[in-house]
Parts: structure tokens; C-alpha cells; sequence
């Protein structure tokens, strides 16, 4: 599995070494826009699959998005007005996001962890608050519309940055400094929950935490970290997606479906982090296929068979899901205490 | 030889509520023996050990370890301290395998490597004589291996006190003589080693000396080499109390439900019932005693049509030979089927034919007791749902153990849990409430329980007007016969003598009564005879009024000759 995610890591690379050094076909660039889309699915679900592998199915995910790209959108803007380097601005940018979000997170573990709220009511509760609450945010902050088209270097950074200058002639520069902090952050917790202590601590918390307590876990702290590191990530997802893939003042009111997307997405991905780079590479595709085969000239298309497309990556999951179950292996099924809480008197 | 003392406990005492799980007991282990603690079921063996190893704090008293008072207050404590246990119900997590469950919230200096911790695995099975495959995963582990990787997981830790809670209870003869051997080698090895039970043989194989509790406080502490099965067994079961429960003699018993043969595999493929034979009577409480988990569960779901058997058979008899029809519980529909069947006759022996008759006559015929059965009912339930006993027209009640889990659920009110009985009589797919109502009522008038009216959820009841609320219900359908698994469990003094006259009440009124039991007091003042069951199998049927307590302990605790070991 391992071999797997960096096969699929060095496969990004020589695509976009590829397509670097050739002329860009419609086709590449329809490739190349998909990934860099599916960036937000990467951060959206190595996220919740934390979160789940502590046992808390957390259901706000859209909502932490979007808190989290209201969140650095504030800071970001914040710092332009008082002059920040690009350096600065692009780490507070990501700084505010992360913080954002895991304010949400420590809300929804607060609810559940220590109050033993109802997880999947809890979640949807802070899917819809943290919807609304950014586009409040987002309306308060003044924000031009030319920070988000590169007039200002810090911004710029954000997807031009590390190739700023020299490779300007390719479609290289849409992945930007936040689409290779996704595929790190997949890769390293796929590290840090299968091949370290912290990581099968917190697989065992999830899977049976009555055992976990028995062998000396402290179960609430990791459920909070958990969800709290978890919540983090997803949110980075809605930074990466206003200022990285769109760039558009206007991108942070379709983020809630994407939210749900990398909810979909930790089941293709069997909860294993790695694994998202590649669900998210096909999601990707499987997402922006629907507006690039409209444009193709010789496949005739309408309204209809467009909608039908767009339906193609739920299908997907589904289909997904049926294969897991029918195949029934036990490692490939959610964390057994999934959406439980845990009470130690209760015997 | 002097030994040198492990673990001290001086006036242990642990209450839980009004519950006195332990009081003032004293207890000692050496270094280099296996101490067996021995006591009945709800004795608090187990809370005792659960003191040592973390899991409760004591009330009063002071644990005493290599000398040095001991606070512990979680399992990580009792690991400093160098005390493992060893759960009866074992706490690994399915998933992982078995070293990934060793390390499991180990927090060594060393970099987490799994071939580091497998080749330390393999010096610990190799030092005293284990079989187990490191990176086996638990969900495809036997419960005997399953419990090898739990100990080896406390030695993995270090610790120099064992505990085994109930270690044999699931196990297989061979494995338990492999269970055994390697404790030896553990106790030759210097380390402490208690074995809660209740099987005296294995008391007798195994252990150095034996400790006995009953009812929470300790009774003697001896050599095992000094000592034999009826001495034992009479500290263990104590003298008869007596309750005074009002037991009358059976008015003309007739066979109820005679169960013949019956097997059951469960889900696991475990004989869990071996070739099960007894009758159940009309107008008697049958007692069924024996130690928890040898079957009782699975043999009274087994009648009630949850569980499929394996062989044998359950035959219910209802004799109404000569007994009057009634319109009660029969409809005219059936009735009429019932007649052409030829199942029905007059006072002269006559059958009865309802043919050109109209409802009116027979409905007259009928309520003036011109129609008596002339055939008796047998009817095999083997392999029958509950609810198509039901619709047959056999009423069974069922008291689960489980109160709130199968008898009645938690968050509906009284009015409801009534209906979960009569769901399906309203009309059209609408529900009747008003008869449940009115039964919810009348329960909780006659028997007394204490609510603030028929609308608060099941739950928020106390435990003992939980269970009135079920044995009610139960009862209210006029069953011919009741089983009630453990009613007074966790029941006050009061209740419980309230459960005893309700079941009493239906003896009288000719039901026949299956009572499974933990306390051999009240089994013996209540029921008229005890069946004993050990392992699944039945050891013994006694009369209630005759038999003594230590007859019973001797019955619940004989284990089969070890035959299959030899095989």
C-alpha cells in the first residue's frame, strides 16, 4: 500500500514533467486541471480518515472547509493590509486556516468526546454553522478580487510558488506550493498511523477503546487530537481551493459539496491516507469530466447527460462500497467503535 | 521452605450502593505459587482481583506490595507495580496482530519496530513453552490462543503477579492440561500466579493453596495437599438459609414441555447444549441451577424458538382433552376449522359438526360449554419462530436476563413495551392503544410499581419495577409456560420476594414455571424440583425439597472426566 501511494506519487511528478516539456493537448490540460482539483480532496479526507480512525465519524467536514478557507482568507487579507512579506503571507494564510478549523474541531470534540453528543448530529450541526458562519466571514473581509488574480506577490505564491518565475510557460504552475503540502500531509499520516506507536494507539482507540483504556491509552486525548489535527487538515482544503485552485473571491460558496466529496471519498480510499492521492486523482477526473466532455466536439451532449455525468463520482463510491462489503476483508471495513462514544463505567 | 511474600491485602472492603461486594478480606500470595480463589457465583472474586489489577479502588483497606503499601488506581498503576490481569472476557483489538496487541500503549524508549517486538515474543513463548504466531491476526485466533497472547502480553510488561479470571471456562480439555502446564513453568519461574474459579477438580490439579470467599468475605485459606472436593465445597456453598418463601405442592402436574435430546451449536460452532432431556410439569417451578454461562441462556431461547437447535425435540402438550372451547382465544374461523378437523366433540363423546349451523348457534354452542376438544395438542417447537408459536396459538413467556436489552426497550414508556406483545391485533394498520393502556395500568396497580404514571420510558424505572414491568407483561398473556432467566438479578430484598409470589401465583393457576437461578437458597425454597446443568450438559435433576446445597454445588461443579483428553 505504501509502494502504492509513492508509485502514484512519482506518477504526478513525471505527468507534470510531461507536461512541462510538451506541448499542452486538451487532454493533458483536462488531466492535469483534475488533479490539481482533487488537491482539496486530499486534504478534505486524509483529514476525517484521523478523525475516523479515532472512532468519531465527523459529518462537519464541509463545514470545517469552508471555515478553514474563510479562516486564511481573513488572515491573508489582514496581511496584505499591513504589508507582509509573500513568505509571511502564504504561512499566517495557512496558520489562519489551520486555526479556524480546529476551533471547529475542538467544538465537535467537545460535543462528543466529552459530552457524548450524538456524532452524526453533531456534525451536520457544524456542517451548517460553519457554512454560514464563513460566508459571514467572508462578506466582512473586504477582500479584492485582484489578490486573488496574482497582483500581489504574496498571493501569487500560493500557486506559483515554488516555480515562480523561471517556469511560467506550462501548466506546471497550477500546482502550487499547497497542492505538494497535500500529497506530504497524505503520505505522512498514512506513515504516522500504520508504521508508529502514536498510529496503532490511535487505530486501537478506534477500533475497541474500552481495550485501549485497559492497556493504559488515554483515550480522550487522542480522540481530541485526533479530531482536532484531523478537523486541521480538512480545512486546508478550503484555503487551497479559493486561493490555490480557483482563485476566486467568489469559490468559497462551493465548497460545502466538495466537503461531502472527501466525506465519500475516505470510503474509496478504505481509510488508508495514502490511498486518497490516488481516489482523489480519480474523483478529480470523475468531477471536471462532466464540463470537458461538453466541450469536445465530436461526443454530442445536453443538459441531461451532463447532470448524469456529474453523478459519476457517487456512483462510484457506491459501486465502491458494495465491492468492499461483498469482499467483506476485515482491514478494508470503517474502525469497529465508528460513531460510538466511549464511556469507561459503562460495562 | 520460607517464601517470600508477593502481594499482601489487610480488611479489603468495597461497596457498591447498598451492595457489599467485599468485606474485610485478607488475603496473601508468595513469591512461586499458584493460589486458587474459589467461591460461588456473585461471591466477589472478581471485584476482589479487580482491586489488585486497577479496575476499582477499595472502599477501606490497604493493598500491601513487596513490602511497601501500594495505591493503584488504573491498570497502569497495577503494571508498575508488576501485577497483570489476565480478563475473562479478553480485551484485544480484533484487527491487529497479536504483537501489535502486545505493544499496545507501551510507551519503550526503543523505535516502534514489529521485528524487534517479534523476536522479543518469540524469547518469551520459547521461556515457557507457549505456541503462538506473532503476526497472526486475532480475528483468525481460537479463544485458546486469543488467550495466549493476553498472557503474554502481561509478561511482556513484566509483571510477577498473575491473574487468570476464570482462565478454563473456554477452553478445550487438551488445551486446558497446556493452559496448566505452562503456569507451572511460570510458578518454577518465581512468578505469582492467582487462578479465580469455580471448578474444583481444576482447583485440586493445579493450585499450591486455595483461598475461599462467600458472599464477599473470606472464609479459609488452606494447602491444597490438605484438603478434598467436599470440604471444599462445603466452605464454598456455607450453610442453608432460610427465606420462607410459601411453597405449595403441585396440583396434578401433567407433562407441559418435554424437551428430549436437544443440541445447540452457537454462532461460533460451540456445543453449547449437550443432548439436553427433561419435562417440565403443569402447576411446578423447575429450577434450573448451574454456573453462569453453562447453557441456560441458550437452552431457554432455544424453547422460545431464538435459537435453532441442532437435533432433538421440544414438544409443547397442552392436554384440553374433555375441557370445555372458549371463544376467548379461539376465533369462529378457526373454530369451524377445528370442527371439520374432528377435533371437537359433545358431552357424549359425539364429534361436533358446525356445518349449516350459523354463527349465532355456534356462538351459543359454544359459550354454554356444549363443545369440549377431543384431541390432545402435541406440537414440536423445534424450529419454529416465536412467532409462529404465537399464531399456533401456544402462548410462551419469555423473562430474558437481559431486561432492558430483549425483554423491553429503554426509551418507550410502559404503554408501549405493553405493545411490543400486542402490536399486531389493531385493525388496518392502525395501532390499539387503549388496551395496553389499561393493562399498563392494571400492572402497575397490582404490582406495585413505583412510577409517576404509564408514560415515562422503561428506563428511567428503578431495576426492580424494570423487571415487575416485564414479569407483568409476561404474565398478563395467560402463558402456559414461563421462563424466567435470573429475575431477581440485582433486585432488592422486597422485589424480589414480589418476582418469587408473582411466579408462585402462576404455579398455582397451573402454568408450568422454568426458574434459572444463581442463588441455591432461594432455588431451594422455591421450586419444586432443580435441574443442574454444568458445560451444556444435564449433570442432575433433584427434588427441591429434599436436596441439600452441597448436593447441588457437588452437581454444578463435577466436570466430565477428562475422556476427550484422552481421545
Amino acid at each position: 500500500m505504501k509502494k502504492l501511494g509513492i508509485g502514484f506519487f512519482l506518477g504526478f511528478l513525471i505527468a507534470g514533467i510531461l507536461c512541462m516539456l510538451f506541448d499542452m493537448t486538451s487532454w493533458m490540460g483536462f488531466i492535469v486541471d483534475s488533479l490539481a482539483f482533487g488537491a482539496v480532496f486530499v486534504y478534505g479526507s486524509t483529514g476525517e480518515i484521523l478523525t475516523e480512525k479515532a472512532g468519531h465519524l465527523n459529518l462537519g467536514v464541509p463545514g470545517i472547509m469552508c471555515m478553514g478557507g474563510a479562516g486564511g482568507c481573513y488572515v491573508i487579507n489582514e496581511a496584505v493590509k499591513s504589508g507582509a512579506s509573500p513568505m509571511m503571507i502564504v504561512i499566517l494564510g495557512i496558520l489562519g486556516a489551520l486555526v479556524a478549523s480546529m476551533l471547529c474541531g475542538l467544538l465537535y470534540s467537545f460535543i462528543t468526546v466529552t459530552l457524548r453528543g450524538n456524532q452524526n448530529v453533531t456534525g451536520l450541526a457544524l456542517t451548517i454553522f460553519g457554512v454560514g458562519l464563513s460566508k459571514v466571514i467572508m462578506s466582512l473581509s473586504t477582500v479584492s478580487s485582484e489578490l486573488y488574480l496574482g497582483a500581489n506577490d504574496g498571493p501569487k505564491m500560493f500557486f506559483r510558488w515554488p516555480f515562480d518565475q523561471p517556469l511560467t510557460f506550462t501548466q506546471l504552475t497550477r500546482f502550487g506550493v499547497m497542492f505538494f503540502l497535500a500529497i506530504a500531509i497524505a503520505m505522512a499520516a498514512g506513515w504516522v498511523l500504520f508504521r508508529t506507536r502514536v498510529g496503532l494507539n490511535l487505530r486501537a482507540v478506534g477500533e475497541n477503546p474500552a481495550t485501549a483504556d485497559a492497556a493504559g491509552i488515554n483515550v480522550t486525548r487522542y480522540k481530541y487530537l485526533a479530531t482536532c489535527i484531523g478537523s486541521g487538515i480538512s480545512g486546508l482544503g478550503g484555503l487551497y481551493y479559493i486561493m490555490d485552485y480557483m482563485q476566486s473571491p467568489e469559490a468559497y460558496k462551493t465548497i460545502e459539496a466538495l466537503g461531502w466529496m472527501s466525506v465519500a471519498l475516505v470510503i474509496f480510499a478504505l481509510w488508508r491516507p495514502p490511498l486518497t492521492i490516488v481516489g482523489s486523482a480519480v474523483f478529480g477526473i470523475l468531477f471536471s469530466c462532466s464540463d470537458f466532455i461538453s466541450h469536445l466536439e465530436w461526443i454530442q451532449t445536453n443538459m441531461i447527460t451532463k447532470y448524469l455525468l456529474q453523478m459519476l463520482p457517487y456512483a462510484v463510491t457506491i459501486l465502491v462500497l458494495i465491492i468492499t462489503s461483498i469482499k467483506g476483508k476485515k482491514e478494508n471495513q470503517p474502525p469497529a467503535s465508528l460513531g460510538l462514544s466511549y464511556f469507561r463505567e459503562e460495562r | 521452605m520460607e517464601k517470600e511474600l508477593a502481594l499482601q491485602m489487610r480488611g479489603i472492603t468495597k461497596r457498591f450502593g447498598p451492595v457489599v461486594a467485599n468485606h474485610n478480606v485478607d488475603l496473601d500470595v508468595y513469591r512461586g505459587e499458584i493460589l486458587a480463589i474459589l467461591g460461588e457465583n456473585g461471591c466477589g472474586k472478581t471485584t476482589l482481583m479487580n482491586m489488585i489489577s486497577g479496575i476499582y479502588y477499595p472502599d477501606e483497606g490497604q493493598i500491601i506490595i513487596g513490602g511497601k503499601e501500594a495505591v493503584i488506581r488504573s491498570p497502569k498503576d497495577a503494571f508498575a507495580h508488576g501485577i497483570g490481569m489476565i480478563h475473562q472476557h479478553f480485551k484485544l483489538v480484533d484487527l491487529f496482530t497479536a504483537a501489535e496487541n502486545i505493544v499496545l500503549g507501551l510507551n519503550e524508549k526503543e523505535r516502534y519496530s514489529l521485528k524487534s517486538v517479534n523476536s522479543k515474543v518469540a524469547q518469551i513463548t520459547e521461556r515457557y513453552g507457549f505456541r503462538l504466531d506473532p503476526a497472526k491476526k486475532i480475528y483468525d485466533m481460537s479463544v485458546s490462543e486469543k488467550q495466549t497472547v493476553e498472557i503474554i502480553k502481561v509478561l511482556y510488561r513484566e509483571a510477577d503477579i498473575l491473574i487468570l479470571d476464570e482462565p478454563t471456562a473456554v477452553l478445550t480439555p487438551q488445551e486446558i492440561t497446556r493452559l496448566f502446564e505452562v503456569l507451572r513453568r511460570m510458578r518454577d519461574d518465581g512468578k505469582s500466579i492467582i487462578i479465580i474459579t469455580h471448578k474444583l477438580n481444576e482447583v485440586l490439579e493445579v493450585s499450591d493453596r486455595v483461598t475461599i470467599l462467600r458472599r464477599g468475605e473470606h472464609i479459609a485459606t488452606v494447602n491444597t495437599a490438605d484438603t478434598c472436593e467436599a470440604e471444599l465445597t462445603e466452605m464454598m456453598v456455607g450453610k442453608k438459609v432460610s427465606l420462607n418463601i410459601d411453597r405449595t405442592m403441585p396440583v396434578n402436574p401433567v407433562p407441559r414441555l418435554e424437551v428430549k435430546g436437544l443440541n445447540l451449536y452457537n454462532r461460533e460452532g460451540i456445543h453449547v447444549l449437550k443432548d439436553i432431556t427433561f419435562t417440565a410439569n403443569s402447576g411446578e417451578i423447575l429450577g434450573i441451577a448451574g454456573i453462569a454461562g453453562s447453557g441456560q441462556r441458550e437452552l431457554l431461547e432455544a424453547i422460545y424458538g431464538l435459537q435453532p437447535a441442532e437435533s432433538g425435540t421440544i414438544l409443547f402438550n397442552d392436554p384440553k382433552k374433555g375441557q370445555p372451547v372458549s371463544l376467548d382465544r379461539t376465533s369462529l374461523l378457526q373454530l369451524k376449522k377445528l370442527a371439520a378437523d374432528g377435533a371437537l366433540q359433545d358431552a357424549d363423546m359425539n364429534p361436533v359438526s358446525f356445518k349449516n349451523m350459523d354463527s349465532k348457534t355456534i356462538r351459543k354452542q359454544v359459550e354454554n360449554g356444549n363443545v369440549l376438544y377431543r384431541e390432545d395438542e402435541v406440537v414440536n417447537l423445534r424450529e419454529k419462530t416465536p412467532l409462529q408459536i404465537r399464531q399456533m396459538g401456544i402462548n410462551l413467556s419469555f423473562v430474558p436476563e437481559d431486561r432492558l436489552g430483549m425483554g423491553l426497550i429503554g426509551n418507550m414508556n410502559i404503554t408501549d413495551n405493553m405493545m411490543l406483545r400486542s402490536y399486531r391485533s389493531g385493525r388496518a394498520g392502525f395501532l390499539n392503544r387503549r388496551n395496553p393502556k389499561t393493562q399498563a395500568e392494571q400492572i402497575i396497580k397490582e404490582l406495585e410499581v413505583a412510577t409517576t404514571g404509564t408514560t415515562i420510558p422503561v428506563r428511567r424505572l428503578s431495576g426492580g419495577n424494570v423487571q415487575k414491568v416485564l414479569v407483568g407483561r409476561e404474565i398478563a398473556c395467560a402463558p402456559k409456560v414461563l421462563m424466567a432467566a435470573y429475575p431477581v438479578r440485582g433486585l432488592d430484598i422486597n422485589s424480589s420476594y414480589t418476582i418469587y409470589n408473582l411466579l408462585n401465583r402462576q404455579k398455582e393457576d397451573g402454568v408450568a414455571v422454568i426458574f434459572v437461578g444463581e442463588d441455591l437458597d432461594v432455588l431451594l425454597e422455591l421450586c419444586d424440583r432443580i435441574m443442574v446443568i454444568n458445560s451444556g450438559a444435564v449433570t442432575g435433576i433433584v427434588d427441591a425439597r429434599s436436596a441439600t446445597k452441597e448436593e447441588i454445588g457437588l452437581l454444578m461443579t463435577k466436570t466430565e472426566e477428562r475422556k476427550e483428553a484422552a481421545q
